[in-house]
């Protein structure tokens, strides 16, 4: 298992106010991203545990795009990786800041 | 706040969702309150030994919730997260929710969707499996209803097949699967000829919501989507739910006499026949509503065992 970290400044704040979010599975080409409003406003972490080694690079340039397109400031979000590729994995980013942004229930 | 014991109007394929999505659209819209969730990070001790990814809530999502008002406890397991498999942590989360269901007198819906015992993590899935059918049957005892409702993608297998036979009512749709050994294990054990595991048709009659529904090994069929799981399981709480001797020396009388009815059959359809269910090589085709017709006064019913 290879264990990466992003620490990141992201110009947006996350909308919202849920404290917690998660989407996806661990399945073959596919992820789960669990993100948790936890860190100072414009802050973002992002811990990645995959199966495929050697892809650093790769997870750096989506989850830089992502935190630069995306209002990820003040998440903390945590990936468990089944092998998915860099649309799945920006697709799931994506839902994941949808969803703490909705109202809560 | 949304108002109390008012369903969700989403509709879904059951056999599409995921559990997440089956729990939100199966209890009032926002009543579901997580126990253990993902944020605490309880995952299994033994898939990191073998360099497998975990997930966050190790495919089992318990809490409790309301439907149609009614407290109720809701374990739903994931079934794309290996198979939905039974592990340690998977199981432990299921053997709690039901101790606490016999603690507070609470009803339990468990939403099935898995291959059985996680072989990474075999003796300590296998040892969940007793302790669940333990805690089922004490709460059972205690007069707490355990529903099962089954129409996952992985079906409901192994020791998840066990479990929900000691269940008190079995909600099933045509695309669950009820058995302990699958396919591909049947078939690797006694070969092609014994049973070919990429006839699907065969799979589906043998194995399948029909054909369970048919011969009592389930005890409500529904289409495929969330509502209609919601209107059965909403009926299944009003249900007298009885477990005691009486109630088991029936149902192996019973199972004894299927046993005598049916062992000689070679095929489902065979066994449909001599239910003398009308036309039984149409069944597989047949429309929800078409099926109960031809189902009702013919099939055998479980006595709150099976």
């Amino acid at each position: 298992m290879e264990k990466l970290n992003f620490k990141l400044k992201a110009p947006n704040a996350a909308g919202g106010t849920r404290a917690q979010a998660i989407v996806g599975v661990v399945a073959s080409g596919n992820l789960e991203v669990l993100l948790e409003r936890v860190l100072p406003g414009d802050d973002c972490t992002v811990d990645i545990a995959t199966a495929a080694h050697g892809f650093g690079a790769v997870w750096q340039a989506v989850v830089g795009d992502f935190v630069a397109r995306r209002a990820a400031g003040s998440l903390r979000i945590s990936i468990n990786d089944g092998g998915a590729r860099p649309d799945m994995v920006a697709l799931r980013l994506a839902q994941g800041v949808r969803l703490i942004e909705e109202p809560e229930a | 706040m949304n108002a109390v014991g008012v369903a969700n109007t989403l509709s879904l394929s059951w056999y599409e969702a995921s559990a997440r999505q089956r729990v939100a659209a199966l209890v009032d819209s926002g009543s579901f309150v997580e126990f253990i969730g993902p944020e605490q990070r309880e995952m299994s001790p033994h898939l990191g030994i073998f360099d497998l990814p975990e997930q966050f809530d190790d495919g089992m999502i318990v809490g409790q919730a309301t439907l149609r008002g009614r407290a109720v406890l809701v374990a739903a397991q994931e079934g794309r997260f290996m198979g939905g498999s039974f592990g340690e942590v998977h199981g432990a989360k299921l053997t709690g929710l039901l101790r606490a269901a016999h603690t507070l007198g609470h009803d339990v819906l468990i939403l099935f969707d898995t291959g059985g015992v996680r072989l990474q993590e075999a003796n300590a899935g296998e040892l969940a499996i007793g302790e669940i059918i333990r805690a089922i049957v004490e709460a059972r005892a205690a007069g707490v209803k355990v529903i099962g409702l089954i129409g996952g993608r992985a079906g409901c297998y192994g020791g998840g097949g066990l479990i929900a036979g000691t269940c008190s009512t079995l909600i099933v749709s045509e695309q669950g699967r009820i058995s302990v050994s699958g396919p591909e294990v049947i078939e690797t054990n006694k070969g092609v000829e014994e049973f070919d595991s990429r006839d699907r048709a065969l799979v589906w009659r043998t194995m399948g919501g029909k054909h369970r529904y048919l011969i009592g090994g389930a005890d409500v069929f529904v289409d495929d989507n969330a509502t209609a799981f919601r209107n059965a399981a909403i009926a299944a709480l009003d249900d007298v739910g009885r477990f005691d001797l009486t109630v088991l020396e029936a149902e192996q009388l019973r199972l004894e006499r299927r046993l005598r009815r049916f062992g000689e059959a070679r095929d489902a359809a065979d066994i449909w026949a001599s239910l003398g269910v009308t036309g039984p090589a149409e069944v597989p085709t047949l429309a929800t509503e078409d099926f109960l017709r031809r189902a009702a006064d013919k099939r055998e019913t479980a006595d709150d065992a099976r």
